[in-house]
C-alpha cells in the first residue's frame, strides 16, 4: 500500500530548477542551423563535382572548414538535445533511461570531435 | 517504456444493445463505454437507440434519458448542464468535450461516448481525477502577497485585469490535460495544460507578489517542459481557451528571466 497523499505524489521531488536552458539552447541551435545547413547544401550543390580534388580545393579555403565544423558541431548538439527529450518522454525505466541519456551525450561528443578532426585533416 | 496498447484488463469488449421499441422515430445510436469495478469483467460498449424527437438537443440530454428511461446503471458526473461546472467532461465522437454543450446533431453516425482518455476509470464515464486535482493544489492557486493588506480591495487597472481574460474562464474540466499525449505518458510528473494555464493565471495576476517563486516551482524538465506544443489542448478546450499559449507565456517569462 502507498499511503502518500495525492498532494505529496503531485509535488514529487519538487522542481529541478532547470529546463529553461535546454529550451533556450534548443531554439538557438535550431536558428543557427537554418543558415548553416542552407550554406552547406548550396556549397555542395555549387561544386563542379564531388571528386577528391574538387572537394579538397573547396576545403582549403579558410572559412569553409570553419563553417563546416560549426555546422556539424551545432547539428550534433541539436540532435543530442532532441534525442534527450524523446528519451525522457518515452523511456520510463530509470536505469535504461539514465544509460541512454548519458550514451546519447557521449555519442554526440564523439561524433562531433571525430567529424571536426576529419575536416581539419583534409583542410590543413 | 510508454505503453502503446491498453493493459489486458482495459481492452474493450462488445456489450448489450438496447433497441428502441417504436421504430418510426428519429433514431440515433449511442455507443457508451461501460465499466463496472465490481463484476471483474473488461469494459464493454453498450448500444442504446434513442428517438431524437423525444430528447433534448445535447449529448448530456441523451445520456440522462438513457439513465432515466432505459438503463439506470449508466454512471456519469453532471451538474450545471450549461458548460460552467466542468463535471460532464468526457470523450464524445473522438474529442474531449462537455456533454452538456455538445449538440447531438453535430455528430454523424453513432454517437460514441467514452470517459476522458488515459485516466483510471472508477465506473463507466467517471475517471479518477484525484491526481489532477492534487496537481492543481500543488501550484498553489491563490493570491500570495507579502505587502501589508490594503484597507480596501486590491486595486487592478482595467488593462491588468484584461491579462486574465482567456485564463479565468477555465473550469478545470480536464478535457485539455487528458487530450495531451505528453500528459498521457508522463502525468506522474508533467503538470499538464489545465494546471499550467491555472498556474499562469496567478503569474499573470498583477496583484500577486509571488511571480518569481511560482516560476521557480515550474522550472523543471517534467513539470513544465514536457509541453511540446502539440496543441491538442487548444483544439479540444470546450470553453475555447488556449492553454498552449499560456504555457508558452510561462516559457517566455523563464527565457526572459535567464537573459
Amino acid at each position: 500500500m502507498n499511503y502518500r497523499t495525492p498532494l505529496a505524489r503531485a509535488r514529487g521531488l519538487g522542481s529541478a530548477g532547470e529546463g529553461a536552458h535546454h529550451w533556450r539552447i534548443q531554439r538557438i541551435s535550431a536558428i543557427a542551423l537554418l543558415p548553416l545547413s542552407l550554406w552547406f547544401a548550396l556549397s555542395l550543390g555549387s561544386l563542379d563535382s564531388l571528386d577528391f580534388d574538387v572537394v579538397t580545393a573547396w576545403l582549403s579555403k579558410p572559412w569553409v572548414p570553419a563553417l563546416l565544423s560549426l555546422f556539424f558541431a551545432t547539428a550534433y548538439y541539436h540532435a543530442m538535445l532532441g534525442l534527450q527529450v524523446v528519451i525522457e518522454d518515452y523511456v520510463h525505466g530509470e536505469l535504461v533511461r539514465n544509460t541512454l541519456l548519458i550514451g546519447v551525450k557521449l555519442l554526440a561528443a564523439l561524433m562531433a570531435v571525430s567529424t571536426i578532426i576529419s575536416i581539419l585533416r583534409v583542410a590543413l | 517504456m510508454a505503453e502503446f496498447r491498453l493493459p489486458e484488463n482495459s481492452r474493450i469488449t462488445a456489450g448489450k444493445t438496447f433497441r428502441a421499441e417504436k421504430r418510426d422515430g428519429n433514431l440515433k445510436e449511442f455507443h457508451v463505454y461501460r465499466f463496472d469495478p465490481d463484476d471483474g469483467k473488461n469494459p464493454r460498449i453498450d448500444i442504446y437507440e434513442i428517438d431524437l424527437n423525444d430528447c433534448g438537443p445535447m449529448v448530456l440530454d441523451a445520456l440522462l434519458k438513457i439513465k432515466n428511461e432505459i438503463d439506470s446503471t449508466v454512471t456519469l458526473r453532471r451538474s450545471c448542464r450549461e458548460g460552467i461546472c466542468g463535471s460532464c467532461s468526457m470523450n464524445i465522437d473522438g474529442t474531449n468535450t462537455l456533454a452538456c454543450i455538445k449538440a447531438i446533431d453535430e455528430i454523424n453516425g453513432p454517437v460514441k461516448v467514452y470517459p476522458l482518455p488515459h485516466m483510471p476509470v472508477i465506473k463507466d464515464l467517471i475517471p479518477d481525477l484525484t491526481h489532477f486535482y492534487a496537481q492543481y493544489t500543488s501550484v498553489e492557486p491563490w493570491m500570495k502577497t507579502d505587502s501589508a493588506p490594503p484597507d480596501r480591495e486590491r486595486l487592478q487597472s482595467i488593462e491588468d485585469r484584461e491579462e486574465l481574460d482567456g485564463l479565468y474562464e477555465c473550469i478545470l474540466c480536464a478535457c485539455c490535460s487528458t487530450s495531451c499525449p505528453s500528459y498521457w505518458w508522463n502525468s506522474d510528473r508533467y503538470l499538464g495544460p489545465a494546471v499550467l494555464l491555472q498556474a499562469y493565471r496567478w503569474i499573470a495576476d498583477s496583484r500577486d507578489e509571488a511571480t518569481g517563486e511560482r516560476l521557480d516551482a515550474l522550472e523543471d524538465p517534467f513539470k513544465l517542459y514536457r509541453c511540446h506544443t502539440i496543441m491538442n489542448c487548444t483544439n479540444t478546450c470546450p470553453k475555447g481557451l488556449n492553454p498552449a499559449k499560456a504555457i508558452t507565456e510561462i516559457k517566455k517569462l523563464l527565457y526572459t528571466r535567464g537573459q
